[in-house]
């Protein structure tokens, strides 16, 4: 098939789930997996019908679990590959998702997750916080997990995604939600081909004379050796923790400071605005990584502010992170909608208020 | 202008996600900072339609508020739910005909738009939405008319094209009779 010419730099309108689709061709995407769910099928959709001309395969596997594992496979072949998922289809996932970490192989996982358990709705939620965050499947293994905010996050989370997948062979997570999925925003593509991939030579592409045999597995019968498996992927999750990345916003002269991410984090920016009009100092810490989690900017920060206040989209996950980094030093509140309900900036100004008392 | 925040609402079809979509890309097109957020859960599979669009001079921190600068009102579910959420001073454009019990606050302007009528003159009911779209840019124009037109080439899927003159029309006619609406005595 003759090759499109490459895009270049673009500003465009554009929903958060087709930006991100469009930032996966951009990024040199070579294989997406994927079974359709709301609120994100806009992803799959937007890819079928505009990487054929560019590069990269598109595929609607029968399942969620048929995907994942498809993932896997491409992965160890040593392709830059995605699935993306809302919440009960990224449960379908975890055994794959397990699969993949134990095997060390970098892809990108995309959960726009909506509210559960269960099927749950269709509406917006953080209910996979703990899910994307301590494991999801079993076994001790983690994610680099990204938690963008605006749309143009959505774009610059996939590159940033694959990079860390790439850098530590680990799977990365895109963690959005069907708010961010289905709104629009202004955007910045960055232009194709800048993101080069060079097939790694630990993929099984077929062993050529001379070569050693490249085995991928998540199978280690002998206990010692699983041992030293797992004590190599916590060296990795410990040697992560230099890329993580969050956000203060006016936080040097707080008396309370509000610790939300993602779409949450700028309502939360809102309510902290209207909470400055009415003369109560408030600060927001914007975790961008969830894992590696920013403990350090929450715990230095507990120094001087003696009141904070986690809003999520759950009934309270992201919350128990927020108190373990910050270790008792700081009185540590939650206020948080389920099922699909956003928290609107008011009412998180009034518990704003109410701890001020 | 800082900032606008809108709620357009309606019923589904009545074209109220594509008159927030077309203020977002005149929005983009003058160079301004825009978040268009629909709704897209059980309410819209199951009749009515809303999404809010900001507008702003710098950075937007949440495309989700609870209380609006504008709503555009296109039926009485919306009526009853929004017309308590617009700010005092703030504005409420509403579709004559397809209100049963018109807005009764005193501390806004209430603009009452007989769009539905003008489209079905113009023989295309479908427009009614560019003719409340026309209004309400007449009363605040947050961005360039020629945007407006541009944005609909976005908006329309191509093969709807042919149908941009008729927006057009649609468009001038919401302009022209809510001007001559701000002229009557009230």
């Amino acid at each position: 098939m003759e090759k499109q010419e490459l895009k270049g730099k673009e500003i465009k309108l554009m929903k958060g789930n087709e930006a991100l689709a469009e930032a996966a061709i951009r990024a040199g995407l070579d294989a997406y997996f994927g079974y359709p769910i709301t609120p994100q099928s806009e992803v799959m959709e937007y890819l079928t019908e505009n990487i054929p001309l560019r590069r990269g395969l598109v595929l609607q596997a029968e399942s969620e679990v048929a995907s994942i594992n498809m993932v896997y496979g491409a992965a160890g072949a040593g392709a830059r590959v995605m699935t993306s998922s809302s919440s009960p289809g990224m449960s379908l996932m975890q055994e794959g998702i397990s699969y993949i970490a134990s095997a060390q192989l970098p892809c990108l996982l995309v959960n726009v997750m909506r509210g559960g358990p269960g099927l749950g709705t269709i509406q917006p939620s953080q209910g996979d916080y703990f899910q994307a965050v301590k494991g999801g499947g079993h076994g001790d293994y983690k994610l680099f997990t990204l938690a963008p905010s605006t749309v143009q996050e959505m774009v610059d989370f996939v590159f940033e995604g694959f990079k860390m997948a790439e850098k530590y062979r680990v799977p990365a997570m895109l963690l959005a939600d069907g708010a961010l999925g289905q709104m629009m925003e202004k955007v910045e593509l960055p232009a194709e081909g800048q993101f080069p991939h060079v097939i790694p030579d630990w993929a099984t592409t077929g062993k050529k004379e001379g070569r050693k045999q490249n085995v991928i597995t998540s199978l280690f019968i002998q206990p010692e050796k699983m041992e030293q498996i797992n004590l190599d992927l916590q060296a990795k999750y410990k040697a992560m923790e230099i890329e993580v990345k969050s956000e203060s916003i006016n936080t040097e002269d707080a008396d309370l400071i509000l610790v939300a991410f993602g779409l949450v984090a700028r309502i939360c920016m809102k309510a902290a605005e209207l909470a400055r009009e009415k003369g109560i100092k408030v600060g927001v810490i914007r975790p961008i990584t969830l894992f590696p989690f920013p403990t350090e900017v929450l715990n230095t920060t507990a120094d001087r502010v003696k009141k904070f206040l986690v809003v999520e989209m759950n009934a309270g996950q992201m919350v128990e992170d927020v108190r373990l980094s910050i270790n008792g030093k700081a009185d540590v509140q939650f206020y948080g909608r389920m099922g699909g309900m956003i928290p609107n900036p008011e009412e998180i100004l009034t518990k704003l208020e109410s701890m001020m008392k | 202008m800082k900032t606008e925040e809108i709620i357009i609402a309606g019923f589904g079809g009545q074209g109220v996600l594509s008159m927030g979509q077309m203020l977002a890309y005149s929005a983009l097109i003058d160079n301004k900072e825009t978040s268009w957020m629909p709704s897209y859960g059980p309410e819209m599979r199951g009749g009515t339609a809303n999404c809010v669009v900001i507008v702003s001079d710098s950075r937007i921190s949440s495309p989700l508020v609870s209380k609006y600068d504008t709503a555009i009102i296109l039926n009485q579910p919306s009526m009853e739910k929004f017309e308590k959420a617009v700010k005092p001073g703030g504005s409420l454009f509403y579709e004559e005909s397809t209100i049963i019990q018109p807005p009764m606050r005193t501390d806004i302007n209430i603009y009452r738009i007989s769009a539905l009528r003008e489209a079905e003159r113009l023989n295309k009911k479908q427009v009614a939405n560019m003719v409340m779209l026309g209004a309400f840019l007449e009363v605040k124009p947050i961005v360039q008319f020629e945007s407006i037109l541009a944005a609909l080439k976005k908006v329309l899927p191509e093969r709807h094209h042919h149908l941009i003159p008729i927006n057009e029309q649609a468009l001038l006619k919401g302009k022209e009779i809510i001007s001559e609406y701000l002229k009557e005595p009230v």
